[in-house]
């Protein structure tokens, strides 16, 4: 809650909380939410404009673009923050025990890591999809496999330094079991590194689902997904360029309020970085009024 | 209290299948008494530090074994409250996203001896190393060199442990501060009976805090005298270390 309130002080973070929060919301409860059927066919509103009844117009087939950007929510973001978080997760754990324990065991990992990485991410997904058929959790599953290697690297790096930090060797030498000092030392300090790590791949796999998707590979015709959507608006990209705009910009906007909630994040466990925010928070605050003119000018 | 016995330890050099190693510690063997202030002394590279890993049980010696009370050292149960440590760079001594309270509450925390009266438990301590309780919730960032040192002391007295290891733990702080510190640590030995293990290039400190003096030099013991007898050290080396402070 405490860290809640931080993150509410800063008025960027505070919004990008609140997309995030809605899209996550209307993806899980999309059917309630999407004005219309996402798959029901209008051949006489082609390429409609938007109107009342669609409030985003409808696409080649005269589908309502709108209930198909409430549906895309689920593939494009809800599956694609899991595969994330479990491929982090995979990354996390084998990150921190290289990065922590040293020696062999790292050396082991490491090596292991390496092999996983040698495989181009392409080339691997092409593969395991060869093998498990066509299907979008094939894509996810093939990602979670190719990703987390490059994750438990990253981490480690980060972990190893933390792990040299002179409070760490305190902890060992008092006798705190090193299962706590991961928890309660590293976790925290590090958590900032995951966190941009993970949100800043976020965007990167959206793209190349819909690039799957694009490839006939993943989400099969009928059903939506953004990048699916973007692929179709590109048929008549030039006739009809506003077709994009619908899709282009849910994912930009999406996207970039990960990006802000994670740097936000940062901020607000950083008790470094936060003292000094609120001095500038303080001092904003007093110049207010000159500031908001500045504003509608 | 704590016996150290024919300690060996190397390190590797170069990558992973070379073999060839550093010989860090020859053959140490020392005891200390319950309550005794130890000095180890020597320069850049003598393997002090290592030494100082060792006694805290972060690190294996490669042969021979370290005992605290008739248990080794390694095994943490063995260090549990009985054994702290001050180290020399105050900066990233205290987990940075810690206020002064977290840091001192670990190691009391971790003995499950979470004092009823927490609150003043923590004023007492900082007021012994010369802190007012305004610190508690400080965040280390917040602290100079100086204010951190002494957290980071009154972290390792919290438990009243039996032994507290200072690698280098004044070395970075500045003239006025260091004397400051000594006599804080000084006055505190005399409240808890506590032994100090002092890790330091600076024999004038050690002199002044220690009861006994090891000078150690490329991973050997050179010399071991009581403080009383420093002037008449044996060794040439420990002769020249002397020297070079008197002239």
């Amino acid at each position: 809650m405490e860290l809640l309130k931080k993150i509410m002080m800063d008025k960027l973070a505070a919004i990008s909380l609140s997309i995030v929060a809605v899209t996550i919301v209307v993806g899980i409860f999309a059917p309630l939410f999407a004005p219309h059927d996402p798959y029901e066919v209008h051949m006489e509103l082609r390429y409609a404009s938007p109107s009342w009844e669609y409030l985003l117009g409808n696409d080649h087939l005269g589908r309502c673009v709108l209930s198909r950007l409430i549906y895309g929510i689920r593939p494009s973001v809800l599956w694609v923050l899991a595969a994330l978080a479990l491929s982090v997760g995979i990354g996390a754990i084998l990150g921190f025990i290289a990065g922590y324990f040293r020696g062999k065991t790292d050396a082991i990992l490491m090596r292991i890591c390496d092999v996983m990485l040698s495989f181009p991410g392409y080339v691997m997904t092409l593969a395991l999809i060869g093998v498990l058929g066509v299907g979008f959790e094939n894509i996810l599953l093939a990602f979670i496999l190719s990703k987390w290697a490059w994750f438990a690297r990253v981490i480690r790096t980060a972990v190893m330094q933390y792990a040299e930090s002179e409070y760490v060797k305190y902890a060992k030498a008092i006798g705190v079991s090193n299962m706590k000092i991961m928890v309660k030392h590293i976790v925290p300090v590090s958590f900032s590194d995951i966190v941009v790590v993970a949100s800043s791949s976020f965007g990167a796999m959206i793209l190349q689902i819909s690039g799957f998707s694009f490839l006939g590979l993943g989400i099969q015709a009928p059903h939506a997904e953004w990048g699916m959507m973007l692929n179709e608006a590109r048929e008549v990209m030039f006739s009809r360029p506003e077709l994009m705009l619908a899709p282009g910009l849910t994912i930009i906007i999406v996207v970039m309020a990960l990006n802000f909630v994670s740097d936000a994040l940062q901020v607000a466990l950083d008790p470094k970085l936060m003292s000094s925010q609120n001095k500038s928070y303080r001092n904003a605050t007093t110049s207010a009024g000159k500031l908001q003119g500045k504003e509608v000018a | 209290m704590l016996s150290v016995d024919h300690v060996e330890k190397f390190y590797r050099k170069g990558g992973m299948f070379s073999g060839e190693r550093q010989h860090v510690l020859k053959n140490i063997s020392f005891a200390c008494k319950q309550g005794e202030s130890l000095g180890i002394i020597g320069e850049s590279g003598s393997g002090k530090s290592t030494l100082g890993r060792l006694l805290l049980g972060i690190e294996k010696p490669d042969h021979g074994t370290i005992l605290f009370e008739e248990q080794r050292v390694q095994n943490r149960r063995t260090r549990l409250g009985n054994i702290s440590a001050v180290f020399q760079d105050y900066t990233s001594s205290i987990n940075p996203f810690y206020t002064v309270e977290q840091a001192v509450m670990e190691p009391l925390k971790l003995q499950m001896k979470v004092p009823e009266d927490r609150k003043s438990k923590l004023v007492t301590l900082l007021h012994q190393v010369g802190l007012d309780s305004s610190y508690l919730k400080k965040y280390p960032h917040e602290l100079s060199g100086g204010e951190a040192q002494r957290v980071c002391i009154a972290r390792a007295v919290a438990t009243e442990p039996k032994c507290i290891l200072f690698d280098e733990a004044i070395s970075s702080l500045d003239g006025s501060v260091q004397i400051q510190v000594l006599e804080l640590l000084k006055s505190l030995r005399n409240i808890y009976n506590m032994g100090y293990i002092f890790i330091t290039h600076d024999i004038q400190a050690a002199a002044y805090i220690c009861d006994k003096v090891m000078i150690i030099r490329s991973g050997q013991i050179e010399e071991m005298v009581d403080v009383e007898h420093l002037k008449d050290v044996q060794s040439a080396y420990a002769k020249k270390l002397l020297q070079m402070i008197i002239s």
